[in-house]
C-alpha cells in the first residue's frame, strides 16, 4: 500500500533545492582557452557550475557543450564575454538574464529562452518555443527556424530575428527594440506595444491593439540589410513594418519639468 | 504544472510501457503526486477491464483489508452475473485488478454495475486500451504494476501535480471517456466552463467519477464522436466551446490526436519522425527515447493534429 501514502522520493536541500549537489564536476577538456564538456550525465546545476568555473576561474573564453539533452536553464545569468556552443538542445529558460556570452544553440530551444537576455547573442539553429525573448533588454536574438506564441513579451530592447514565423501575440507589451519575422505572424501581432518596432516578412493574421503599420525609412532598409550581412542570413525578404499606434495609453507632451508641476 | 506525453508508432507494436516510463520520469519534477498511463495493446476479442476496490480517501481502519475482499468478490459476482465469463485476472496491488472479460453484453452495464459497489472505480474498459494510475512517479508505478514489458502501438501518460482536486486514484489522468470504450484523455491546464459543460453531459446522462475538470473533454469528445463527427472534428470543436487555458491528448484505439488552445499558453513539444510521432510538455521527456539529435517543434495557438496508425 505504499503507493497510497501519497510521499514521494525525491531529496530537498535546506534551502528546497531539488538538487543538493553544489560540487563542481570539473571534467572538460582544457586546451588553452578553449575547453569541452559532456552534459550527458550531468544535472542542470552541475552544468552551469562547470561553466560558470571555466568561463570565471579558469580564463576560459570558448566552451563547447555536449549532449545538453534539452535540460532546463542552461547557460542563465553568464555576465561575462565569452563563446559557449550547445551541440544539442536546450529545454526551458536556456540562456536567460545573460550579459555578453556568444552563444550558439546547435539545435531548438524551448520556452521562455533568453529572458532578460541583457546583452550579447544567442543564435539558434533549429526552433524555438513560446515567450523567447520575454523582457530582453538587449543583444541580438538569432532563431534560424521558427518561433512560438508571445515572442518578444515585454521587451524592453533589442533584437529578435527570425527566419520562420511567430505565433500570437508577439511583442505583445513591447516597449522598445525590434523584431525581425521573415515568416508569418500569429494572431494580435504587437498588442497594446508603447513602441518598438516589428518587421514582418509573411502575412499578419491579425494585428493586436494599438499596433498599426508605420512608415518605412533608409533607416529600417540599412538596419535590415546590416543584420543580414552579420549573420549571414542570405537575402532579406520584403518586409512590413508595424509600430505603436499610441492611442491606447494617455501619451502627453508634457516636458519633464512640466510632469513635475502636474504630479 | 502537470506534464502530459503521447506516442504513437507508424509500424506495429513496440515497448510502449518502456518508453512512456522514461518519457514520463523525465517529467517528474511536473508533477510528483501522480503518474498515469493510457497503453492501447493490439486489439482483442475479449474485453479488457481495469479497476480498482479503494481509493487513497477510502478510510484506513480495521476493516479495511476485508472490505477489499469483499468488494472484490461481490464485483467479480456481478460481473459473472451480467453473462461474462473471467477469463483472466491479474491482481496487481491489494486494490488494481486487470480482468480480461469474455463478453458481448452492453460495456456501459457492466462499468455500472461495478461503479454501483461503494469504493470501487472501473479505470477502463475496451478491447485495446488499459488505464493504469496510481499515486507516485512513472517508475514506481512502473514496477506496481508491470509496465516494462507491455507491448503496444500507441500511448498518453500524464505527471500530476495536484491544484484543484485529491490527490487521488480518481482525480489521476488519465481518464476514459466513460461510457464509450477506447477513448482516454491526459490534459495541461484549466477548463473555465467546467461545471457549465458538467450539467450539459450529466443531463445527457453521463456521470462522472472525479470532480477533475480533465475528464469533461474525455466524455465531451466521445459524445461528439458517437454524434457522427470524427476525431479531428470533434477536437476543433472543443477548441469553439470548452474555455479556458489548456493543452490536451487524446487517444482513440487507432489514432492519437493534440490540441492547444487560442491562447497556447500551456506548452507542448512534438517530434515527428519517420515510424514515430513522440509529443510531451517538455523535450526532455522526448530525448529520454530518443538518442540522437532531432528537430521538434511547439504547435501553434488552436491547432489540433491528428496521427492515426
Amino acid at each position: 500500500m505504499d503507493a497510497l501514502t501519497g510521499e514521494s522520493n525525491i531529496v530537498y536541500d535546506a534551502r528546497g533545492l531539488v538538487e543538493p549537489n553544489a560540487d563542481v564536476p570539473k571534467i572538460s577538456s582544457i586546451d588553452g582557452e578553449k575547453a569541452e564538456f559532456d552534459a550527458q550525465n550531468l544535472t542542470t546545476r552541475q552544468i552551469n557550475l562547470e561553466l560558470r568555473w571555466l568561463i570565471n576561474e579558469q580564463g576560459i573564453t570558448d566552451v563547447t557543450v555536449k549532449n545538453p539533452g534539452a535540460k532546463h536553464s542552461l547557460g542563465v545569468g553568464l555576465l561575462t564575454r565569452c563563446k559557449i556552443t550547445f551541440d544539442g538542445s536546450l529545454g526551458y529558460f536556456g540562456c536567460g538574464i545573460i550579459d555578453g556570452p556568444e552563444v550558439h544553440v546547435k539545435g531548438r530551444v524551448g520556452w521562455s529562452a533568453c529572458e532578460n537576455m541583457m546583452s550579447g547573442v544567442v543564435v539558434v539553429e533549429g526552433n524555438a518555443g513560446s515567450l523567447t525573448g520575454a523582457a530582453m533588454r538587449g543583444g541580438d536574438l538569432i532563431v534560424k527556424g521558427r518561433l512560438g506564441a508571445r515572442t518578444g513579451i515585454d521587451q524592453k530592447g533589442g533584437t529578435i530575428l527570425t527566419m520562420g514565423s511567430v505565433g500570437s501575440m508577439t511583442g505583445f507589451m513591447m516597449q522598445r527594440g525590434r523584431q525581425v519575422i521573415c515568416e508569418d505572424a500569429g494572431h494580435g501581432l504587437g498588442d497594446s506595444m508603447y513602441d518598438g518596432i516589428i518587421y514582418v516578412g509573411g502575412k499578419v493574421k491579425s494585428l493586436g491593439i494599438d499596433c498599426v503599420p508605420g512608415e518605412w525609412t533608409d533607416a529600417d532598409t540599412e538596419f535590415i540589410d546590416r543584420k543580414f550581412r552579420i549573420y549571414e542570413l542570405g537575402t532579406p525578404p520584403t518586409f512590413q513594418k508595424f509600430v505603436c499606434g499610441k492611442k491606447l495609453y494617455n501619451y502627453d507632451n508634457l516636458e519633464a519639468s512640466e510632469r513635475k508641476l502636474v504630479l | 504544472m502537470c506534464g502530459i506525453a503521447g506516442i504513437i508508432y507508424k509500424d506495429g507494436h513496440h515497448n510502449v510501457g518502456q518508453d512512456m516510463t522514461r518519457m514520463l520520469q523525465s517529467m517528474k519534477h511536473r508533477g510528483p503526486d501522480s503518474t498515469g498511463y493510457a497503453l492501447y495493446a493490439p486489439p482483442t476479442e475479449n474485453v479488457v477491464l481495469r479497476y480498482t476496490t479503494a481509493n487513497t480517501t477510502t478510510p484506513r481502519d480495521f476493516e479495511f483489508q476485508d472490505r477489499l475482499k469483499r468488494n472484490r468478490a461481490e464485483a467479480e459476482r456481478r460481473i459473472q452475473g451480467l453473462g461474462a465469463k473471467i477469463v483472466n485476472c491479474e491482481q496487481e496491488t491489494d486494490y488494481a485488478f486487470r480482468l480480461t472479460l469474455d463478453y458481448k453484453g452492453e460495456l456501459k452495464a457492466l462499468a455500472d454495475q461495478i461503479e454501483d459497489i461503494s469504493d470501487c472505480e472501473v479505470l477502463s474498459l475496451g478491447h485495446s486500451l488499459e488505464i493504469i494510475k496510481d499515486l507516485g512517479d512513472a517508475e514506481t508505478v512502473c514496477a506496481q504494476y508491470g509496465l516494462e514489458q507491455f507491448q503496444g502501438t500507441h500511448a498518453i501518460g500524464h505527471v500530476r501535480m495536484a491544484t484543484e482536486s485529491d490527490v487521488d486514484i480518481s482525480g489521476a489522468h488519465p481518464y476514459w471517456a466513460y461510457p464509450f470504450s477506447d477513448i482516454a484523455v491526459v490534459h495541461n491546464g484549466q477548463l473555465t466552463n467546467y461545471f457549465q459543460w458538467r450539467r450539459r453531459l450529466e443531463r445527457n446522462g453521463h456521470r462522472f467519477n472525479s470532480e477533475c475538470d480533465s475528464e469533461i473533454i474525455a466524455v465531451y469528445l466521445a459524445e461528439k464522436m458517437s454524434e457522427g463527427l470524427s476525431l479531428e472534428e470533434a477536437m476543433h470543436e472543443s477548441l469553439e466551446e470548452l474555455d479556458g487555458v489548456f493543452t490536451y491528448i487524446c487517444v482513440t484505439a487507432d489514432a492519437l490526436g493534440v490540441a492547444k488552445d487560442e491562447m497556447a499558453a500551456k506548452p507542448l513539444v512534438l517530434f515527428e519522425g519517420e515510424n514515430m510521432i513522440a509529443l510531451a510538455s517538455e523535450e526532455m521527456a522526448i530525448r529520454a527515447i530518443i538518442d540522437h539529435e532531432i528537430d521538434t517543434y511547439d504547435p501553434y495557438e488552436k491547432e489540433v493534429l491528428v496521427w492515426t496508425r
